[in-house]
């Protein structure tokens, strides 16, 4: 029997690579912190070295999920705790059993297995959609809403990191310090020259603070759209995370408010949180209901401080009349910019002629592609130039 | 004791019910309870609603029946702490530099003492609100928080909390006695529960018939028993249309006080019609009365005024 000592530390360091694999931030010294607390702690109950690891491993409230997902999966193994604290040397190999935990996130068992080849993944794993692929890097899967691989979000992350880069900033009415300011600040300027008592007079200047505006996303969730809308959703949840300002909604044949689920910090918790809250995933749409919903209800709330809105829908309307076009101008009337983005627009011979989406044109500000990443980074700096490439009439005029 | 002597707060929610009723304020037993527990824990209150629903009127009754003195900070974008709590007198702290320098006085550390002293301060509202008064706590209403930027908003919460404010040159203010607060708010956009948290929060939605016929009454003495029958019945049926803006109870007011203004004894189509826009104000809602519906409202009005009697 080798040293348990040796046995503990390598697996605990095995546990902590897969804990920053699946996205918890861990150096190595917070290994050697573990192996240190876990030696003082003893290895007393299952409960005490889940706690005592937590508490080294697990520095924000996020974590916490990650990190109870990938102790129960790779402490699993049937005995090996007991063992463990019987003797505290276990055998344990780096990759642990089965993946027959489907309530267990795909990032934390993506963690966990990567580089295990023979374990076998579940049948109703991701699969490609190769139907929309124009890149490698265009991922797109079927509408199963619970799982995505630590692949899809890292690349999803990356596509936000270059969106937050590329954003709009709206002056605001709040004055702040500034060494080219248009104002004079007579707080500061007294100050300064209090340094020289008084026979100098330094003058220091104010001018307007910069914010970047609140966005507000309508995502259409049904049927049509259903390719699309877990990839949206990360999107935003993305968004959701780097500004503050960010409210989605999300509307098939009602309209639900998920802002609050998409704030939480982790994605697959927020898509969670979000599956909960919607109760017609996938079905009909009713635009000129959701948005005479939104106007009536949110509009008001949330519109206000020069909001962009972001309209994710393909605009196919069951039965378009005329309460679509009065919604969509009113919403349009009610916010800075609206921005349609429709995944339509991927087939090169797209052209305006169902009535929904002829109907809903002439009030948008700008219709935008969004069906790949390539597209997400053109909205992303498309958002800072103010849209001149996109103009919704030329896709009318191309028909007419 | 004068007009306006101090009174202490209600000791029950009926008291507080009967304070409001006393100046022609008529308040569900809802709002009661959350102002008699507000005045009772000494909590912020804040008040959610619709425009013209009677929140700030709510302050400005507790003002004059508690004979408090009635602070006001209107809420905007951009508004910072020297337009909300305080600013020096720059102007003549300059002034006094000046003086003091061609007095002879040379020393800056005593020119900077007698500069930053409270003769040169400019109070606003916040600070304001926490100084000692003689008739008691003011009441401090902080009116449509909701136009204000999230920046303000961080700052309300350290003065909710613990009714103090730090002036870097002076040191910290603190009240003696805290002050009545409300908050009011528009909800254009969301406040942060943070703050909400300090308060106790209360929606204010629109009245029922028999509340608004008693403050149209209350309100508007002019009119008849009649036409103010007519009048509530009327925006009753309004806010069951499902418009983009109910009329609030100010509306009400107003065109109860328009319709007697013009003599009116009853309701009739026309001249409701031509007086809808004291009611409505948006195109949308108006264009939606038009064609024989304004005829058709009052005539299901009035079969249900005959019914109820």
């Amino acid at each position: 029997m080798d040293d348990p000592q040796g046995r503990l530390a390598e697996n605990i360091l095995y546990f902590a690579r897969a804990l920053r694999a699946a996205g918890i931030p861990l150096g190595p010294r917070s290994v050697l912190d573990a192996l240190a607390a876990v030696m003082a702690a003893g290895v007393g109950t299952k409960e005490d070295f889940y706690w005592t690891l937590h508490a080294v491993f697990v520095k924000r409230h996020e974590h916490s999920v990650l990190f109870d997902q990938a102790f129960k999966i790779f402490f699993r193994k049937r005995g090996y705790l007991e063992r463990l604290m019987a003797m505290m040397s276990p055998e344990m190999t780096g990759a642990p059993a089965q993946a027959d935990q489907p309530q267990a996130s795909q990032r934390v068992l993506d963690a966990l297995f990567q580089g295990a080849e023979k374990i076998e993944r579940e049948k109703e794993e991701v699969e490609l959609d190769a139907r929309f692929t124009v890149s490698d890097r265009e991922v797109l899967e079927r509408k199963d809403f619970a799982q995505m691989t630590a692949a899809e979000i890292a690349t999803a992350k990356d596509a936000i990191k270059r969106m937050v880069l590329g954003f709009d900033n709206v002056m605001t009415r709040r004055l702040v310090p500034r060494a080219r300011g248009r104002r004079v600040d007579l707080r500061r300027t007294l100050r300064a020259s209090m340094k020289s008592g008084g026979a100098l007079i330094d003058l220091k200047y104010r001018g307007p603070s910069t914010k970047t505006p609140p966005i507000v996303a309508l995502l259409d969730i049904s049927g049509s759209m259903s390719q699309y809308t877990r990839l949206f959703l990360h999107f935003l949840h993305a968004v959701t995370d780097a500004r503050k300002r960010v409210h989605t909604f999300l509307f098939g044949t009602r309209l639900t408010n998920v802002s609050r689920a998409l704030r939480e910090k982790d994605p697959d918790e927020a898509l969670a949180a979000c599956s909960a809250s919607v109760l017609d995933w996938s079905g009909g749409t009713r635009i000129a209901t959701s948005l005479a919903v939104f106007n009536k209800q949110w509009s008001r709330r949330v519109l206000s401080q020069g909001a962009v809105v972001l309209l994710f829908t393909d605009g196919l309307e069951r039965d378009p009349d005329e309460r679509l076009g009065f919604e969509i101008d009113r919403l349009h009337r009610s916010c800075r910019r609206l921005v349609w983005l429709n995944p339509l627009l991927r087939f090169s011979g797209f052209e305006a002629r169902a009535r929904g989406i002829r109907v809903m044109l002439p009030h948008v500000d700008e219709l935008r592609p969004i069906h790949n990443l390539k597209s997400m980074h053109q909205l992303c700096q498309a958002l800072s130039e103010h849209g001149r490439h996109a103009d919704p009439k030329t896709w009318l005029s191309r028909v007419a | 004791m004068t007009k306006n002597a101090t009174k202490l707060a209600p000791s029950s929610i009926d008291a507080t019910l009967k304070l409001l009723a006393d100046a022609n304020y008529l308040a569900d037993r809802s709002l009661a309870t959350v102002l008699f527990l507000a005045l009772k824990m000494g909590r912020p209150i804040f008040l959610e609603g619709e425009a013209g629903v009677g929140k700030t009127e709510i302050a400005k009754v507790l003002s004059s029946t508690l004979g408090r003195r009635l602070i006001r900070l209107q809420c905007y974008e951009g508004l910072d702490v020297g337009s909300a709590v305080y600013e020096w007198n720059y102007a003549a702290q300059m002034i006094a530099i000046r003086a003091a320098e061609a007095e002879g006085e040379h020393d800056s550390a005593r020119i900077q003492n007698d500069v930053f002293s409270e003769r040169f301060l400019i109070k606003r509202p916040l600070l304001q609100a926490l100084e000692p008064d003689p008739s008691g706590a003011p009441i401090l209403l902080i009116d449509e928080l909701d136009r204000s930027d999230e920046a303000f908003e961080a700052f309300l919460l350290e003065v909710l909390a613990d009714f103090q404010v730090t002036i870097p040159e002076l040191g910290t203010i603190k009240a003696e006695h805290p002050p009545i607060v409300v908050i009011t708010s528009n909800r254009t956009r969301e406040i942060h529960d943070a703050l909400k948290r300090r308060c106790l929060y209360h929606w204010v939605g629109y009245p029922t018939a028999s509340r608004e016929l008693e403050i149209v009454r209350a309100k508007v003495p002019g009119v008849g028993k009649k036409l103010s029958e007519q009048v509530v019945g009327f925006v009753q049926a309004l806010r069951k249309l499902d418009l983009f803006k109910s009329p609030g109870v100010a509306e009400t007011l107003d065109w109860a006080t328009a319709l007697s203004e013009l003599d009116a004894i009853a309701l009739d189509p026309a001249q409701v019609s031509d007086t809808l826009g004291v009611l409505l104000k948006y195109q949308d809602d108006i264009a939606r009365l038009e064609g024989g519906k304004v005829k058709e409202l009052l005539d299901q009005m009035q079969t249900e005024l005959r019914a109820a009697e």
